[in-house]
């Protein structure tokens, strides 16, 4: 057995947790994403609150969430540990350094784009799942099924013109972070192919802009509608 | 030309060192730019100082001694080309020169500019070679090998070892140079008997001597003086992986 976690502790091996989990975590932003969009309805508060309690109660999605939580989990903590350890093998810098002519930003700051989508995700979590889970959530009532009115609670949260900019902000974030991120994930698998590599390229960025801006609509479309413009 | 050099000076491995400016008048821009330090440091040995410490050998572009972090560069500022093959014409008059070592805990400060790439040797001490007797050389073509494989191979057996992949990385990673090596050896029949016990030792030997993880910046490609690819990278993930997993060890 000692050779799994000799594999799982090596630089190679520990990229192969931050691959799958950075795949899987992408997967799961392209669902969030789409089912989300159900709130640029204007007239969506019945149709939000009927999807967001499906995907609370219905068992796989529960099960797909833990996996989300425990991808996450193992994300950040693997982000973590590569980062500092990388930082100790750096310890003295370049008095200077032209880093910019050789390797894009983003792929530079991967540390650093992922605290700041650490943080949105700590207060995303507060705002709507642990409201959802723990918080004092009013009830509506359709054709004699009780389900919670997230909708109001989401409406609430988007009035502020702040709250949006905090989003934006973030969203920007991960759009950088999945920039670099999804081809260099097929790097770190050790996938690279002439006829598969580009198009792997084409969709990375399809996806670091598509998912981020299809995100984006949201709290604007909810600032729009909380405060009466739409 | 007239050059101000902002060179690292550090007297041994524990002492602190600092940048220095120093003043060079009368440089030829057909000058090597190692002709442009060896210029200097008859100029510090007349002013009675002490000359600053570099590494080089062929001079010629082949062995991977020299190195030099030149303007923010490993190699300085010309592509695919290492620092004894880089001429003073790839700079100005009244320019001035900021002149780093290669910076990676794996790779200590000797003294000034020269720094200890031992690390590199046991890596290849690990499993970079073959353990066959060669005996004579045998006719070419005897082993049929692919032209593409044979290419391939060739462009990763170009890595002189100078350790420039680890000196642009931000994670001081050797990955470039370890994949190179795995990879020459791993497309070839000569080195398939020991492709998966080669692939484990050298790798753990990288990650022991302290180099950090791959990020896929790109920048090891980039600066790399033979153009070396990182798609050897992804290869050497590869052969790492299925060595671990389907390996018997
Ligand atoms: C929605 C959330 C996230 C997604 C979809 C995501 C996705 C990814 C992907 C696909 C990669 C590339 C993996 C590779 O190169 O093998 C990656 C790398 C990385 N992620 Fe994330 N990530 C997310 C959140 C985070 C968070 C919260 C952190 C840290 C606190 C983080 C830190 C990192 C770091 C440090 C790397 C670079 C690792 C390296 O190459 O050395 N990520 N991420
Ligand atoms: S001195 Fe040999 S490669 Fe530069």
């Amino acid at each position: 057995m000692n050779w799994i976690t000799n594999f799982l502790f090596s630089s190679v091996g520990k990229k192969l947790i931050m691959s799958l989990t950075g795949l899987f975590l992408c997967l799961f932003l392209v669902v969030h994403m789409a089912g989300n969009l159900v709130l640029l309805d204007p007239n969506g508060a019945r149709a939000f609150n009927e999807y967001a309690y499906f995907m609370t109660t219905f068992p796989p999605i529960k099960v797909a969430s833990i996996f989300t939580m425990l991808g996450i989990a193992f994300h950040i903590i693997d982000g973590i540990v590569l980062s500092l350890q990388n930082q100790k093998s750096r310890p003295t810098k370049y008095a200077a350094s032209k880093a910019g002519k050789s390797s894009s930003w983003a792929s530079r700051n991967m540390g650093l784009l992922g605290v700041i989508i650490f943080f949105f995700i700590i207060i995303h979590l507060k705002s709507f799942w642990f409201e959802m889970k723990f918080g004092s959530v009013p009830y509506v009532e359709y054709d004699g099924n009780k389900v919670k009115d997230l909708h109001t609670i989401v409406m609430a949260a988007f009035k502020s013109p702040l709250y949006v900019l905090f989003y934006l902000i973030s969203l920007a974030a991960i759009s950088f972070h999945l920039w670099h991120g999804f081809q260099s994930a097929f790097r770190s698998l050790g996938f690279v192919h002439n006829k598969y590599t580009p198009i792997i390229k084409i969709l990375g960025y399809i996806i670091a802009i598509g998912v981020p801006f299809g995100f984006a609509l949201q709290p604007i479309a909810a600032y729009l509608i909380a405060n009466g413009i739409i | 030309m007239k050059l101000t050099l902002n060179i690292w000076r550090q007297a041994s491995t524990n002492a602190s060192g600092s940048m220095q400016a120093y003043k060079l008048d009368g440089v030829d821009e057909d000058m090597s730019f190692l002709e442009m330090m060896d210029m200097l440091n008859e100029q510090i040995i007349r002013d009675g100082g002490e000359p600053v410490e570099f590494d080089h050998d062929c001079r010629e572009g082949i062995c991977g001694m020299c190195s030099l972090y030149i303007n923010g560069q490993p190699h300085g500022p010309s592509n695919l080309t290492t620092t004894c093959q880089l001429h003073m014409r790839s700079f100005q008059d009244g320019d001035t020169i900021d002149i780093e070592p290669w910076r990676a805990s794996a790779f200590p400060v000797v003294k000034d500019l020269v720094v200890d790439r031992s690390a590199f040797d046991r890596i290849i001490q690990a499993g970079g070679y073959i353990s066959v007797n060669t005996g004579n050389a045998v006719d070419a073509n005897a082993v049929p090998v692919e032209k593409k494989t044979a290419d391939e191979a060739f462009d990763a057996a170009a890595c002189i070892g100078c350790g420039a992949c680890v000196a642009a990385c931000k994670n001081a990673s050797a990955a470039l140079f370890v994949s190179a090596k795995v990879s020459h050896l791993a497309l070839l029949p000569q080195g398939d008997a020991e492709r998966k016990s080669r692939v484990l030792k050298m790798l753990d030997q990288m990650d022991e001597e302290g180099f950090g993880s791959c990020t896929n910046t790109g920048a090891c490609e980039a600066e790399c003086p033979k153009g070396i690819s990182i798609t050897n990278i992804a290869r050497m993930n590869r052969e790492y992986m299925s060595a671990s997993i389907f390996g018997e060890k």
